[in-house]
C-alpha cells in the first residue's frame, strides 16, 4: 500500500466533499457511538475491567520475551510451527513458503489487519496464488481493490448503494433484479459465493485477536463464522500476528474479551469466539493437517521501554476512531495508510517514520474522547503530543507554524511589551469589528475566516483596565 | 490560611484580549463566594500552544514564570478548563522528570482550579443571585470535561439562577472543532465538526448558548454568526455575575 499519509490535508478535503462518503460516515456516529454506550452502561464494573485489561497487557509487555517462548513451545509440542518474522517481507516469503509446500492456487482468508500492514493481498497474486477475503467487509472491498478504512468495518465508507451495486457486477451468474436490500441479504449472497471458495482452498489464513502464551492457542473473534472455515477446512492453516497480540492465560484472554466486544459494537461477546491451538489431532474429526503461526515484529520490540510502549496494549477494538471528531468527519482512507484514528496516528509513525506520516498526530483537536473510551487505557493524545515533540527536536514542525510559534514566544516571555501589543491588538480588531463585534475578514486569519466570523474584543484587554490587588506581600 | 482564602485569578490570554468582562465576572464570583482576589498583571499565557507544539523547553520556562507568580496564593482559578487542564493536569508532567521543580510544580498544580468547579467544589457554592431570562444550552468544552471532570458543576450554578431555562443539545459532549492551532492549521476538518455542532445547536431551540471556555467559544460563535444565526453566545460566567450588558462574543445576529 502506498503511503499517502503526507497528503493527509488534500486527502481530508477530498473526503468531506465527497457526499456519498459522507453520507456512509453518518453510520459510525449513530451506530457505533450508542451501541457501545449502552454496552458499558449496562456493566457497572466496566471501569474495573479496563483496569485489569491494562494490567495484563502491561504485565505481558514487560516480560514479553518470556511469554513468547512459552507460546513458541506450547505450539511446537502440539505439532505446530512457529515462525519469527522481523519484517513484512520476513513474513511475506514465509507465507509463500508455506503456500508454495501445500502446492496453493487459492488461500481462503479471515479478517487480518496484520495482512494489510504486510500487503499480502498485492504479494500473493503476484506470486500466482488468489486470495479470498471472506469477512464481508473485506470482501467488499477486495472486488473494489480498496484498503480498509476502518480496523473492524473495513467497508464502512461504502453505503448499501454502493455495496448493492458490486455485488451486481462481480455476481454475473445471478439474476440483475434480485432484491439486496440490508446487510443480512448482502451476507448470505456473500456467503453463496464463498461456500466455493471455501471448499477450494488449499491454505488459510487468520489474523488473531489474541495468542495465550500457557495453551499455544490464537483466538479470533468474529460475527459471521468465516474465521471458523477459513481456519478448519483448508489443510493448511496460517496465523499471522503481531507480537503484542500475546496474553499469558486464558483467563487472561477472557477478562479482555469483556472490553473488546463492548467497546468495538456494543455487543457483550461477538457471535463467533474461535480458539486453535495446533494441527488436527488424532481423534478430530476435523481441522487442518499443518498449524502455523507468523509472529510479526515489523517494528513493534522498538516501541518497547520508550514512550510508545502502551501502545502495544491496543487490541484494535475501533472505539478510538467512532468517537473521534476528525475521524468521524475524514474517514479513514484520509490518513493514508493502514491504520486509521487516533490509534493509527499514534501507531503509523512508529511503522513507517514520522517523517513520511507527520500529519497524523498533529491533525487532532486533543478533545481526549478517544482516551476517554480506550478500553486498555491508552494515553492517546498524550501520545501524540510525543510525536509532536519529536518532529520539533527533529525541526520536522513546518515553518510556518515555527515562526509563528516563535514570534508568540518572543511576546509572551515579555509581560510589558505582552500588555502593549495585545492593547495594540485589541484596538485593530476592534476597528475591524466596529459596531458589530466581528469580522468577516481578517488580515492573515483567512483560514479561520474564510468559513467563520471572527469574534473581535470586547473592549479594552482585561489586564489593562484592571485595577484592584496583584500581590499578597 | 486566612479566613478568607486567597485567590490569584488566571485571566488567560483569550479573556485579556477578546473578553474582560469574563475577568470582571470571574472576580465578582470569586469575591460574592468570598475569596480575597488578586490578579498579577505580569501574566501572559500558561503555555499551552507551546507544549502541544512539542516544545518542551520554552513551555516550562513560561510554566515557571507562571508558578512563580501565582504560588504564593491559596488558589490558582481561571475561567477555563483548558487553560486549568493545563496548570493542574500538564504542568506536573512538564517537569515530572526535573527534580528541582517537580514537587514544587505539584504543589503549585494541586491548588489550581477552573473557576465553575472553584466555586461549587471548594467553595461549596450552590445558589447565585444573578437573574437572566433566556433558554440556554450549554457545551461541555473538552478539556474541562475530561481532563477535570466538569460537568455539573456549571449546570448547578445555572439551575439556581431564576431565569434560566437549561435544556441539553444532542452531543453535547463531542468536541466542537477548535482545538486551538488545530482550527487554522486543518480548518478544513475543524469548520466541518462546528458546522455540525451548530447545527445541534440551533436544533436544541435556545436562545443563548453558554460554555466556559472562550476558545471553543470564540470557534461556535463564529460559525454561528457566519450562519446568520440568531442563537447568542456568552461566556458562562458572565451570566452567573449578572454581567451581561456587553453585547454577546461576536456580537448579535
Ligand atoms: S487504541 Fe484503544 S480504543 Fe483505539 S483501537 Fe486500540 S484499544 Fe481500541
Amino acid at each position: 500500500m502506498q503511503v499517502k499519509s503526507q497528503s493527509f490535508k488534500e486527502n481530508s478535503k477530498k473526503a468531506l466533499n465527497d457526499k456519498t462518503l459522507q453520507k456512509a460516515l453518518t453510520k459510525v456516529r449513530g451506530n457505533f457511538i450508542n451501541k457501545r454506550k449502552k454496552a458499558v452502561d449496562e456493566l457497572p464494573e466496566f471501569d474495573t475491567l479496563r483496569d485489569n485489561a491494562r494490567d495484563i497487557k502491561n504485565h505481558t509487555l514487560d516480560n514479553l520475551d518470556l511469554y513468547l517462548e512459552e507460546f513458541e513451545k506450547k505450539v511446537v509440542d502440539q505439532g505446530g510451527h512457529v515462525h519469527w518474522a522481523q519484517t513484512a517481507s520476513d513474513a511475506r516469503g514465509q507465507i509463500l513458503d508455506i503456500c508454495r509446500k501445500a502446492n496453493a492456487k487459492t488461500v481462503t482468508k479471515g479478517k487480518s489487519m496484520i495482512s494489510e500492514e504486510i500487503e499480502l493481498n498485492d504479494f500473493l497474486e503476484a506470486s500466482g496464488i488468489t486470495p479470498v477475503e471472506t469477512d464481508l467487509g473485506e470482501y467488499i472491498i477486495q472486488l473494489r481493490n480498496e484498503a480498509p478504512s476502518h480496523i473492524i468495518a473495513p467497508a464502512v465508507h461504502l453505503t448499501m448503494d454502493q455495496v448493492r451495486e458490486d455485488f451486481i457486477k462481480a455476481h454475473s451468474h445471478l439474476p440483475d433484479d434480485r432484491l439486496l436490500e440490508d446487510p443480512q441479504s448482502l451476507l448470505l449472497e456473500a456467503r453463496e459465493v464463498l461456500r466455493e471458495k471455501f471448499m477450494e482452498a488449499d491454505v488459510g489464513i487468520t489474523g488473531a485477536n489474541f495468542l495465550v502464551a500457557e495453551t499455544g492457542t490464537s483466538v479470533i473473534v468474529t460475527n459471521e463464522g468465516n474465521g471458523d472455515l477459513t481456519q478448519s477446512l483448508p489443510r493448511v492453516h496460517i496465523v499471522i500476528a503481531s507480537l503484542e497480540k500475546l496474553v499469558p492465560t486464558l483467563e487472561d484472554m477472557s477478562q479482555i474479551m469483556r472490553v473488546l466486544a463492548r467497546s468495538a459494537t456494543g455487543q457483550k461477546m461477538s457471535v463467533y469466539t474461535t480458539l486453535s491451538s495446533g494441527p488436527k489431532r488424532k481423534d478430530d474429526p476435523d481441522g487442518p493437517d499443518e498449524y502455523h503461526v507468523i509472529l510479526l515484529d515489523n517494528g513493534r520490540t522498538d516501541m518497547l521501554g520508550t514512550e510508545f510502549q502502551e501502545m502495544l496494549r491496543c487490541i484494535r477494538c475501533g472505539a478510538c476512531m467512532n468517537h473521534c471528531p476528525v475521524y468521524q468527519q475524514v474517514g479513514g482512507h484520509a490518513y493514508g495508510w493502514v491504520y486509521p484514528g487516533p490509534m493509527g496516528a499514534v501507531l503509523t509513525p512508529n511503522l513507517i517514520g514520522v517523517d513520511k506520516s507527520g500529519h497524523l498526530p498533529n491533525a487532532s483537536t486533543f478533545c481526549g474522547r478517544c482516551e476517554e473510551v480506550c478500553p486498555m487505557r491508552i494515553p492517546l493524545p498524550k501520545m501524540m503530543r510525543h510525536w509532536r515533540e519529536r518532529e520539533f527536536e527533529k525541526h520536522l514542525t513546518p515553518p510556518a507554524q515555527g515562526r509563528n510559534l516563535k514570534l508568540w514566544l518572543m511576546l509572551v516571555k515579555r509581560p510589558n511589551l505582552y500588555r502593549k501589543v495585545v492593547r495594540i491588538a485589541s484596538f485593530g480588531l476592534r476597528l475591524f469589528g466596529f459596531r458589530k463585534s466581528r469580522t468577516g475578514f481578517l488580515p492573515m486569519a483567512g483560514a479561520w475566516t474564510k468559513d467563520r466570523d471572527m469574534p473581535t474584543p470586547e473592549g479594552k484587554p482585561f489586564l489593562s483596565q484592571y485595577k484592584g490587588k496583584q500581590k499578597i506581600s | 490560611m486566612s479566613k478568607e482564602p486567597r485567590v490569584g485569578l488566571f485571566v488567560t490570554c483569550l479573556v485579556d484580549l477578546f473578553r474582560p468582562s469574563v475577568g470582571f465576572a470571574a472576580v465578582k464570583l470569586l469575591e460574592d463566594a468570598g475569596c480575597d482576589v488578586y490578579v498579577p498583571i505580569t501574566q501572559t499565557c500558561c503555555g499551552q500552544p507551546a507544549w502541544n507544539s512539542g516544545d518542551k523547553v520554552d513551555t516550562a520556562e513560561l510554566a515557571i514564570s507562571v508558578i512563580k507568580a501565582f504560588e504564593e496564593f491559596d488558589y490558582i482559578v481561571a475561567p477555563s478548563g483548558s487553560c486549568a487542564g493545563m496548570l493542574k493536569k500538564h504542568y506536573p508532567e512538564v517537569f515530572a522528570n526535573d527534580p528541582a521543580w517537580k514537587e514544587r510544580t505539584e504543589k503549585f498544580s494541586e491548588k489550581c482550579y477552573e473557576l465553575t468547579s472553584f466555586l461549587t467544589d471548594v467553595m461549596g457554592v450552590r445558589k447565585v443571585w444573578a437573574e437572566h431570562s433566556a433558554n440556554v444550552t450549554y457545551h461541555d468544552s473538552c478539556a474541562g470535561l475530561r481532563e477535570l471532570k466538569i460537568k455539573k458543576q456549571p449546570r448547578i450554578l445555572l439551575n439556581s439562577m431564576k431565569g434560566i431555562n437549561l435544556s441539553e443539545m444532542t452531543d453535547n459532549e463531542t468536541c466542537c472543532g477548535f482545538g486551538g492551532t488545530f482550527s487554522v492549521k486543518y480548518s478544513d476538518i475543524s469548520n466541518a465538526i462546528v458546522t455540525e455542532k451548530s447545527g445541534h445547536i440551533e436544533d436544541a431551540n435556545v436562545d443563548l448558548l453558554l460554555a466556559g471556555d472562550m476558545g471553543c467559544l470564540m470557534n461556535m460563535a463564529g460559525k454561528l454568526k457566519r450562519q446568520g444565526s440568531k442563537v447568542e453566545v456568552r461566556h458562562v460566567a458572565e451570566v452567573l455575575a449578572g454581567m451581561t450588558d456587553k453585547p454577546p462574543i461576536g456580537g448579535k445576529a
